[in-house]
């Protein structure tokens, strides 16, 4: 008896022990800094890439028990961390370049982050991101696509989503294939962007290769993202007769544009997008049958869950939770924070260079992201070379993949049909 | 180039200033009668927005219809706006004036995003859709209905001012406050209903902009720029001068975007400013 309650007692402090040290590892957090644009003319997009940013933290302090080729399923925060837990820590800029910057270095000096994710508009990203080089804590970018951000031979800064060169060759990539195998030759395009450093970089760009590739550049024209109107510039492009317009906008100005279109009743053969607005998931639900067979530049899709589950069964819990799909933008949010969680893991240390030094080791394979990518990887500026792009088309209110043609769930639609009909 | 692409160009320019008019008419008489500049303008506009949306989504009211409900609810919104808060400062001196009416647009703003989400809303399927087509100009009908009621609001505040005692009693108030007093004019009713009638007009506005126009809670900075320039540029405080320059800023806008290129659009139309400004600085209709 004597002997049985001693042991009792000492099971008893075991427990006690072990349970409170548990307690204390469970109550470590890694505070990840997020910045977005949570309030402003983007805050809808702003409020979808939140969701997906606590649903990865979730999987990883929770886990996903259904979902094992997902990195972290199993829960239970970050193994090689004591299994510390993920806290985010949201900062709001609004869609300016200048609150951007002043809101990380608060995240950094004041609510001592470990690690910065953000900022979906290039030219904030740009800012903010030069302050993380100063502060020298690592910045990791899921979804700004301006080609010059990791031109910029930074240390501290690491972007998954493939960029604006990448997508803009895909377009004329594109071209080729469909002059190929369908015999549609395109020859006549205009350019129409908004001009913050994203749309302008693009048309540079979208010009060059043109030039390159033989294609007639008829019309180019930027105009600025809160205009009151689309009249003078969507007559100009009509008065061009391009076959094709290659477009980048964002949600407010794509939606005014469309609309403007159909006024104008301006239709050429192809509306092919650059992303951003024409993938909100407001843009279809807004315009309704007026978005159907617009081709946009994508970097995810549902339809290709038919050749990867992975991404169905994400999706669902996505969509459980918030009543959205995932969409190119929130799909390469969330796998931007696993990635960041997986360097940190691997880092086994909240330092500043441990991290980064894990994150220029990232090797993550395709088939445990939500991406049609071969992986991630980092090359020496901190660009992501395993990504690629794809194209959908909207057809009855869905996106779906039309290229590259051995993606494709659908056969592409070509030309589109003419406003009045 | 076709005469046509001309006409087009010209009607859409015309019918957007008519709507640059109406925001700018509210803007207008609200300085006009108590000197103060409402940065908040472009709120009411949003809310007139939403007013609209509210009514189509739950009730299935034609935005065109229940005009006259959001402009009666505009009306109250900016009576209260100034019982509430706007009466306090009207002694006050300009800055604190400003950073009260600024104040008040960043509150609206985020009310807005807090009550009815960043999301953007159409109304979808107003009894005004499709293009009228006109000996091959196409006019989008709500762009036309628009055009049209804005017009005719601007007529019954023009009517309303010069033919009605009340409307003469604030013009009088506006000339002078003090001596406009004396005659027994009671100033305070005379603030307020230049505050209500000044947030009717951007409500109204806003009503016959959503029926294509995306309604979200930034929406108002969109249109506030443009609102300024057209109140400058017509003359603080004048009705005509607002419906000239709102038409005038809307052709130019649309044909300078045309002929010189798109991107120098706001440019042509702030160049006609600075001109109009340092020739006529009252402006083109407004009183030295």
């Amino acid at each position: 008896m004597q002997f049985s309650l001693n042991a009792l007692t000492r099971t008893a402090c075991f427990l006690t022990a072990f349970a409170a040290s548990t307690l204390a590892m469970a109550q470590q957090e890694i505070k990840i800094g997020v910045l977005y644009p949570l309030t402003g003319a983007a805050a809808s997009t702003g409020a979808e890439l939140k969701g997906a940013l606590e649903l990865a933290a979730d999987i990883v302090n929770n886990g996903a028990k259904d979902i094992p080729e997902l990195p972290f399923s199993g829960g239970g925060g970050l193994p090689n961390l004591k299994g510390a837990k993920i806290k985010l820590v949201f900062a709001d800029h609004q869609g300016n370049p200048q609150i951007g910057a002043t809101e990380t270095e608060r995240l950094i000096t004041q609510e001592k982050v470990v690690a910065v994710v953000g900022a979906y508009f290039s030219n904030v990203t740009a800012t903010s991101s030069q302050v993380a080089e100063r502060y020298k804590v690592p910045y990791l970018n899921p979804d700004s696509s301006s080609t010059s951000l990791t031109a910029r031979n930074f240390k501290w800064f690491y972007r998954i989503t493939p960029h604006d060169d990448l997508f803009v060759y895909n377009f004329f990539e594109f071209f080729k294939d469909l002059e190929a195998k369908k015999a549609i030759k395109v020859g006549q395009i205009a350019l129409f962007n908004e001009n913050t450093l994203w749309g302008n970089e693009t048309a540079k760009l979208e010009n060059k290769l043109a030039e390159e590739r033989g294609v007639n550049v008829v019309k180019s024209i930027s105009y600025p993202a809160k205009s009151t109107q689309l009249t003078s510039e969507i007559q100009s492009l009509k008065s061009g007769k391009p076959q094709v317009v290659l477009q980048s906008s964002y949600l407010g100005d794509a939606i005014l544009a469309m609309k403007t279109y159909k006024e104008l009743n301006f239709s050429p053969d192809m509306i092919l997008a650059n992303n951003a607005g024409f993938t909100d998931t407001e843009f279809i639900r807004t315009l309704g049958q007026d978005a159907d067979h617009i081709i946009t530049r994508e970097v995810w899709s549902l339809d290709l869950a038919k050749s990867k589950p992975l991404i169905g069964q994400v999706n669902e819990l996505f969509r459980s939770r918030y009543k959205v799909n995932f969409t190119g933008n929130s799909s390469r949010t969330f796998t931007g924070l696993l990635t960041l969680a997986d360097a940190i893991n691997r880092a086994g240390s909240t330092e500043p260079e441990a991290i980064r030094k894990a994150l220029s080791e990232t090797n993550i394979d395709g088939k445990n992201t939500i991406m049609p990518w071969k992986g991630i990887k980092f090359d020496q500026q901190g660009q992501n070379t395993l990504g690629s792009g794809i194209l959908v088309q909207i057809v009855n209110g869905k996106y779906h993949t039309i290229w590259p043609f051995n993606l494709a769930t659908r056969d592409v639609i070509w030309p589109m049909p003419k406003w009045v009909q | 180039m076709t005469s046509e692409i001309i006409i087009q160009t010209l009607a859409s320019g015309l019918l957007i200033g008519l709507i640059y008019a109406l925001i700018a008419i509210g803007l207008t008489l609200i300085f006009g009668v108590m000197d103060i500049v409402n940065f908040s303008h472009g709120e009411f506009l949003m809310l007139g927005m939403y007013c609209s949306f509210w009514l189509y989504a739950i009730y299935h009211l034609d935005p065109l219809y229940t005009l006259p409900l959001t402009a009666i609810l505009l009306f109250g919104v900016g009576a209260i706006v100034y019982r509430v808060v706007i009466k306090k400062i009207i002694d006050a001196p300009m800055l604190s004036q400003i950073f009260t009416t600024f104040g008040l647009m960043i509150l609206f703003r985020g009310l807005a995003q807090f009550l009815w989400k960043p999301d953007f809303r159409t109304v979808g399927n107003s009894v005004v859709s499709g293009t009228v087509s006109l000996s091959g100009i196409q006019i989008g009908l709500p762009q036309l209905t628009a055009g049209v009621g804005a017009i005719l609001v601007t007529l019954g505040i023009y009517l309303f001012l010069t033919k009605t005692r009340t409307g003469a009693a604030l013009e009088a108030t506006a000339a002078d406050k003090e001596a406009a007093r004396l005659m027994g004019i009671d100033s305070q009713r005379m603030f307020t209903l230049a505050w209500g009638v000044g947030a009717a007009c951007a409500g109204v506005a806003g009503g016959l902009l959503s029926t294509f126009f995306p309604i979200f809670p930034e929406i108002g900075a969109n249109f506030i720029l443009t609102a300024f320039v057209v109140v400058n540029l017509g003359g603080f405080g004048s009705v005509v001068g607002a419906l000239i320059a709102g038409i005038l800023v809307g052709v130019i806008e649309v044909m300078g975007g045309f002929f010189l290129g798109p991107q120098y659009k706001m440019g042509i139309v702030l160049c006609l400013f600075l001109a109009v400004l340092m020739f006529r600085p009252q402006g083109l209709m407004g009183k030295v």
